[in-house]
């Protein structure tokens, strides 16, 4: 191609144009690109004259019209009066969140299957063949809907949690495994929980620099300092202890419980019954959970209103935005005197709460209320997701680690190191290179793979904005042309942020 | 040696004792299970968790095999059969689901009478592929398989025969023109000839022509729709015509991702990435909801096809991918030795490029083949009835209603010999080829 | 060598692609043209249902459809070709079916579709007469001891994904102020098994297919389904905007089915009565006995006799798929004959 030869220039004559090595290429690339022009011109006039004889026009305002349906899993707040574009948005992060997951997932699990897999036990060995192609060769869609019949069939429904059921909760009443989803305790934050929070980044921090310094020490004068004990000690005893102090100062103090139009020292029962049905202004954190479970205790029914500070509720005790609020025990007096309403103290007090506590599920009338519901479409499409990736990242690194010839190992113990640390040092580092390219296209395949929620009605962004949206809109050339720049977006960074990984430990060839 | 011994010692033994047997600790099986599954701590721990998994999946699952019921006409049958055989309480699986429906599985709506012509098709494409896969058969046999897609074409949908040989006219009228004018006009010009004649006789003649030779001699089969299509043969359709269709297009788009030519570059990576990054799904949904936005008004063509194109776009861009690596992995040396013989771009490409390039393509090429297979069964989402779509449609009748595992388990199976032996053919050729590279 | 007829072959292979696309070009034709030229010239009525519901569409043993949206189908192909047999049905999701009937892959959409405003409208599809009213309603195990929807505060609910339902169930939810968990399900067949196992307390869905699916369950009598219908579904065939003809010829087929029932002719004796005019004019007219009620239509005299000879009258057809003969066991209600207080009612044939 590169071959020119000096030709005049004077005597350009028009078959240059194809006969000419130089001007060639430039011909060929001209007409390809209007070719390709032409073939866009043809696709987007087409596409204008069918709009236009459907009577349809190219408009996203729908995406700022109210959605009407609602979605179960949302990270952030919506509800069905929100717009479609806030289900976009609350799809998007579900797909974001599984794909996450899963990718993290399906790396473990194929790191642990792949080295099991050239493990010299020959059971172990064989249950990890038959796992990884049991996997490989059967289709992902089936795999999704099968592993989440079997979930749904296989654990206790909320109904046998009840007295004289069959199931019970986990580690101390705390975890409840049901055919809805696992729902575990939520943790909610308390006074000084921002500077519990300081503490615990400020000693991770401390910890990391304490490990490179004994690294440091190790390559520069030999010395071997322990490594794992003080860093641990660094990281975690600090935020145990400001946790403790914390906890024995203001986590003792009381909040009173302050009816309106209530008698002084009257129980909390006895003023339900006298005022009717109670609202509760409460504060977000564990001033909340604390009422809710004196509430509870006392077997008490109420609406809950949300504030986000406790000036916040108080304010809305004064305007009577409702009958029951708590406050300091030690400034009752205070509040009393401070407002013309007829408030008196009730009976109840509780506490205000530790920096960090736990809001533990508790059956309620159909299911478990309170902590976090982690569903079973979201832990079904996870699992099918890590498991089906995981059998092909296990080939991978099984193959990685085979590359590197057997005498490096031999070479490392020759050299007196142990065999987790021949592993550690001179096995993984080497075989990593060989893994990472195949493992980033793993990685895509599974985000893009996560848009079969759709067998198990996770509300991914293909459920809302291609899904729903599209289906009561009937906009599907702008929701479909969304959803496709949305996966490209994704798969693009991800791929763009793995090969800067990959660049970086790429062997550094001369 | 001996013989001073001879002089000094008492008693010497003459002959050697027999070899007598390693201790039982260290011998047959007790040995090998102590050296596979013993041989510490941690190999114990693993091999007594293993043995429990076993246990757990198989104590589940046998009785559920060991009480499974074949004959019956509808799953209220089966529980009575199974309330009357081994109680109420306990499992057993109801496989007459399978022997009731498995041709509509496996064929879908063909029509009965005619089920002879896919698994007729299924032993020419089976003929056809025997011998790009293994290279030790006759070359000769290559002309059958490359007019083998019009002989599956015209097996599976039928109509009228004039049709497909008509199509397959065109490519001899292109080759014809090439040879012709090969010699008296220049590569540049043959080649724009073989291009423009076959087209023009697409365009303008064959229809007349075939239509005409239909009228003269109607020789055919019956004409099967699209829409009869499901199950295993729809699956199995989609995924060989995707690949097969998708060839030609990879080639090229390989190509033009090495190509020094910016602008072709550009193209072929801004292709090759936007199909890959988006999901299968999203495009399926495209074909089937948008496809008929981008084509000119009127135009209408049925669902089957329209997934075919979009599964073949988006195969190419996989193959592309796969191409390119077997175009990398060829020694610099090969490009430079084309080069320095005088042979211009495309005749290096086909003389000496590709043939090698493909070669070692080949086992990607089957992989990419068996995700695609796999992937076919999102065509449930739009509508087509693929094996997955067709458990939904029999658990719709009144006979099926709430049969769960058995279809699933039959389904997957089916899929597991395919993919599985597909697999094993994959990772012989890689075996073969490393070996042939030593 | 032998990598250039691998070429060749793979070459080859593309044009089997132009061959088939000219073909199907052939097979489909224009969609511009009027849509019962069109079906004539194929000879066939292509029908959009569902890729299977119990009671209402669902392919038997033999790739036969069956059910009461098929039943519509039938009738139409009948009343067009004389032969309940010349149609093609195509199985469309929820997702697919508004996009398969404007693009003109099927003629007609009998998938037990709810006329709504916005469908009708901004969609731009013509709904035909309502072939059954139906109302969205709930199912809950008689275990948990639940008499009205009002009580379902927090409870989990599995839906179908795609229709109407998950609106009306948020509308419903919203105006009584309780909260609840949806758990969004692709198919009956998944949402049923879901709600078999407990992940869901009440399964939701139209009131037939509540009854239709608890027909099969092992144990019915376990389930009961709520007093509260909380939304009209009426649910009917529809076909595209702009093509009156068409949209006449479906109408009146379907009215001819009904009217039918409400004079007491039956595919039993449909032929009799229509080889000589009997006393009633308005029979006499219906089965072209009197005038040429067809020929309006661009059918032929007997076009509603072969509509109702296919699978019988309105009531036949009920009964034959969904009625109380069946598992599925619905009870007219609604759908009875205005003369009996329902709501079907067929306008005059004259």
């Amino acid at each position: 191609m590169s071959s020119a030869t000096d030709a005049p220039r004077a005597s350009f004559r028009l078959s240059q144009l194809i006969y000419d090595t130089r001007y060639r290429s430039i011909t060929i690339q001209v007409i390809a690109l209007i070719l390709l022009i032409a073939a866009f011109w043809w696709l987007i006039n087409n596409t204008v004259q069918n709009l236009a004889m459907l009577g349809k026009d190219f408009d996203f305002s729908f995406l700022g019209a109210r959605a009407g349906y609602d979605i179960n899993q949302m990270l952030i707040p919506y509800d069905n009066s929100m717009t479609h574009g806030r289900a976009a948005l609350v799809g998007i992060l579900n797909t974001l969140l599984v794909a996450f997951m899963g990718c993290v997932t399906a790396t473990v699990i194929g790191v642990f299957v792949g080295v099991l897999r050239l493990s010299k036990n020959w059971v172990v060995s064989r249950l990890m063949a038959v796992y990884v192609e049991g996997f490989r060769n059967v289709p992902l869609l089936l795999w999704i809907v099968l592993i989440f019949a079997l979930m749904t069939e296989s654990t206790p429904q909320p109904r046998d949690f009840r007295e004289g059921g069959s199931a019970s909760l986990l580690f101390g009443d705390s975890v409840a495994i049901t055919n809805r989803g696992v729902f575990i305790p939520m943790p909610t934050w308390g006074d000084g929980a921002a500077i519990l929070g300081i503490v615990l980044v400020v000693s991770l921090i401390a910890a990391f620099l304490y490990r490179r310094y004994a690294k440091k020490v190790l390559f520069d004068t030999g010395r071997l300092l322990p490594m794992t004990w003080p860093a641990l000690a660094i990281a975690i005893v600090p935020t145990v202890l400001v946790y403790l102090a914390f906890s024995f100062t203001t986590g003792g103090v009381r909040m009173q419980l302050m009816g309106a139009e209530a008698t002084e020292g009257q129980s909390v029962a006895a003023y339900a019954e006298a005022n009717g049905p109670l609202s509760v202004c409460m504060p977000e954190g564990t001033i909340k959970l604390n009422m809710q479970r004196m509430l509870r205790a006392n077997d008490i029914r109420y609406t809950e209103k949300d504030f986000a500070t406790e000036e916040g509720a108080v304010q809305a005790f004064r305007n009577g935005a409702c009958n029951l609020v708590s406050v300091p025990a030690a400034s009752v007096a205070a509040f009393t005197e401070g407002t013309d309403l007829a408030v008196a103290p009730l009976a109840e007090t509780s506490p205000r709460g530790k920096p960090l506590e736990f809001e533990k599920p508790v059956l309620g009338g159909f299911n478990f209320e309170g902590g976090v519901q982690v569903r079973n479409s979201l832990i079904a499409l996870w699992l099918a997701l890590s498991l089906y990736t995981g059998a092909f990242i296990a080939e991978i690194v099984r193959a990685g680690i085979l590359s590197v010839s057997k005498g490096q190992s031999e070479a490392a113990f020759a050299l007196g190191l142990r065999p987790n640390r021949t592993m550690n040092l001179i096995i993984l580092p080497q075989a990593l290179r060989v893994i990472i390219p195949p493992l980033i296209s793993q990685f895509l395949n599974l985000t893009k793979n996560s848009s079969l929620a759709i067998a198990v009605g996770y509300m991914d962004v293909r459920a809302t904005l291609g899904g729903i949206t599209i289906n009561q809109t009937g906009r599907e050339l702008e929701g479909m042309l969304l959803l496709g720049m949305f996966y490209l977006t994704l798969s693009l960074v991800i791929s763009g942020a793995m090969n800067v990984y990959n660049s970086s430990t790429r062997l550094k060839e001369r | 040696m001996s013989d001073t011994h001879a002089q000094t010692a008492a008693y010497v033994r003459e002959s050697m004792i027999g070899q007598s047997a390693p201790p039982t600790g260290q011998s047959g099986a007790i040995r090998w299970m102590r050296e596979n599954l013993f041989s510490g701590v941690t190999n114990t721990i693993l091999t007594l968790v293993s043995i429990y998994v076993i246990w757990v999946i198989v104590s589940h699952l046998f009785p559920w095999f060991a009480n499974s019921i074949w004959r019956a006409d509808s799953l209220t049958q089966c529980r009575e059969i199974r309330d009357a055989t081994v109680g109420a309480d306990a499992p057993a699986a109801c496989f007459a689901v399978i022997v009731d429906r498995w041709q509509q599985l496996v064929f879908g709506f063909y029509p009965q009478d005619k089920y002879w012509r896919p698994v007729l098709a299924l032993v020419v494409f089976l003929a056809a592929i025997a011998p790009i896969l293994f290279q030790s058969l006759p070359r000769k046999a290559l002309w059958f398989s490359a007019a083998a897609p019009f002989l599956l074409f015209f097996l599976l949908w039928g109509g009228s025969v004039w049709l497909p040989v008509c199509v397959a006219l065109g490519f001899v009228i292109g080759a014809v023109a090439y040879r012709l004018l090969v010699a008296s006009a220049g590569t540049l010009t043959a080649t724009l000839a073989a291009i423009v004649l076959p087209l023009l006789y697409w365009l303008f003649l064959a229809g007349p022509l075939d239509a005409a030779l239909t009228a003269v001699a109607p020789v055919g089969l019956e004409y099967v729709q699209s829409k009869d299509f499901g199950g295993f043969t729809l699956s199995f359709i989609i995924g060989v015509a995707g690949i097969a269709l998708s060839l030609p297009l990879g080639i090229l788009l390989a190509l033009g991702r090495q190509s020094h030519l910016f602008i072709i570059k550009m193209i072929s990576v801004g292709f090759i990435e936007v199909i890959r990054g988006v999901p299968l799904i999203v495009w399926l949904f495209t074909a089937s909801l948008l496809l008929n936005y981008f084509l000119p008004p009127g135009t209408n063509f049925d669902l089957m096809l329209r997934v075919i194109i979009m599964v073949t776009l988006f195969s190419a861009a996989y193959i592309a991918e796969v191409v390119r690596g077997g175009l990398a992995a060829l020694p610099k040396g090969q490009y430079e030795g084309a080069d320095s013989l005088g042979l211009d771009y495309w005749q290096s490409m086909r003389l000496v490029i590709l043939p090698q390039a493909l070669k070692i393509s080949i086992p990607g090429i089957v992989n990419t083949f068996i995700g695609l297979f796999k992937d076919t069964t999102l065509v449930v989402f739009i509508g087509l009835l693929d094996p997955i779509g067709l458990t939904n449609a029999i658990r719709a009748s009144t006979d099926w209603n709430g049969v769960y595992w058995e279809l699933f388990i039959f389904v997957g199976l089916m899929f597991f010999i395919a993919c599985f032996s597909m697999g094993r053919y994959s990772l012989f050729l890689e075996k073969k080829l490393q070996r042939e590279h030593r | 060598m032998e990598r250039q007829s691998n070429q060749e072959e793979v070459n080859m292979k593309r044009t089997v692609f132009l061959g088939a696309l000219a073909l199907s070009g052939l097979v489909a034709g224009a969609a511009a043209a009027a849509t019962l030229d069109d079906v004539k010239a194929r000879g066939k009525v292509n029908c959009g249902v569902t890729t299977g519901l119990v009671g209402f569409a669902a392919p038997d043993a033999n790739g036969k459809w069956e059910g009461f949206d098929v039943a519509i189908c039938r009738a139409v192909a009948a009343a067009i070709f004389g032969d309940q047999e010349k149609v093609e049905f195509v199985p469309t999701t929820g997702q697919t079916r508004f996009t398969a009937l404007a693009s003109g892959e099927v003629d007609l959409l009998a998938r037990n579709t709810t006329n709504t405003f916005s469908r009708d409208v901004d969609l731009k599809f013509e709904f035909m007469p309502t072939n059954y009213y139906d109302g969205q309603g709930f199912m809950i195990p008689k275990a948990l001891g639940v008499t009205s929807a009002k009580d379902l505060d927090g409870a989990t609910v599995c839906i179908q994904t795609g229709t109407t339902t998950e609106l009306n169930l948020a509308d419903f939810f919203r105006a009584n102020n309780i909260s609840y968990e949806p758990v969004p399900i692709e198919t009956n067949a998944e949402a049923q098994q879901q709600y078999l196992a407990g992940a869901c307390d009440v399964y939701t869905t139209d009131a037939s297919g509540l009854a239709a699916t608890r027909a099969t369950f092992e144990n019915p009598g376990d389930h009961v389904i709520l007093p509260e219908i909380i939304s009209k579904e009426p649910l009917a065939p529809l076909v595209r905007h702009g093509d009156n003809d068409w949209g006449d010829l479906v109408r009146w087929t379907v009215y001819a089915l009904i009217a039918a029932e409400e004079y007491g002719v039956t595919s039993e004796n449909v032929k009799e009565m229509a080889a000589s005019a009997g006393s009633n004019p308005e029979i006499n007219r219906l089965l072209g006995t009197e005038g040429d009620l067809g020929a309006m239509l661009g059918l032929g005299k007997d076009w509603a006799v072969n509509a109702i000879a296919a699978n019988g009258n309105y009531g036949e057809i009920f009964e034959a798929n969904i009625g109380e003969s069946t598992p599925i066991g619905l009870a007219r209600g609604l759908n009875a004959q205005w003369t009996d207080g329902g709501l079907m009612y067929s306008p005059p044939f004259r």
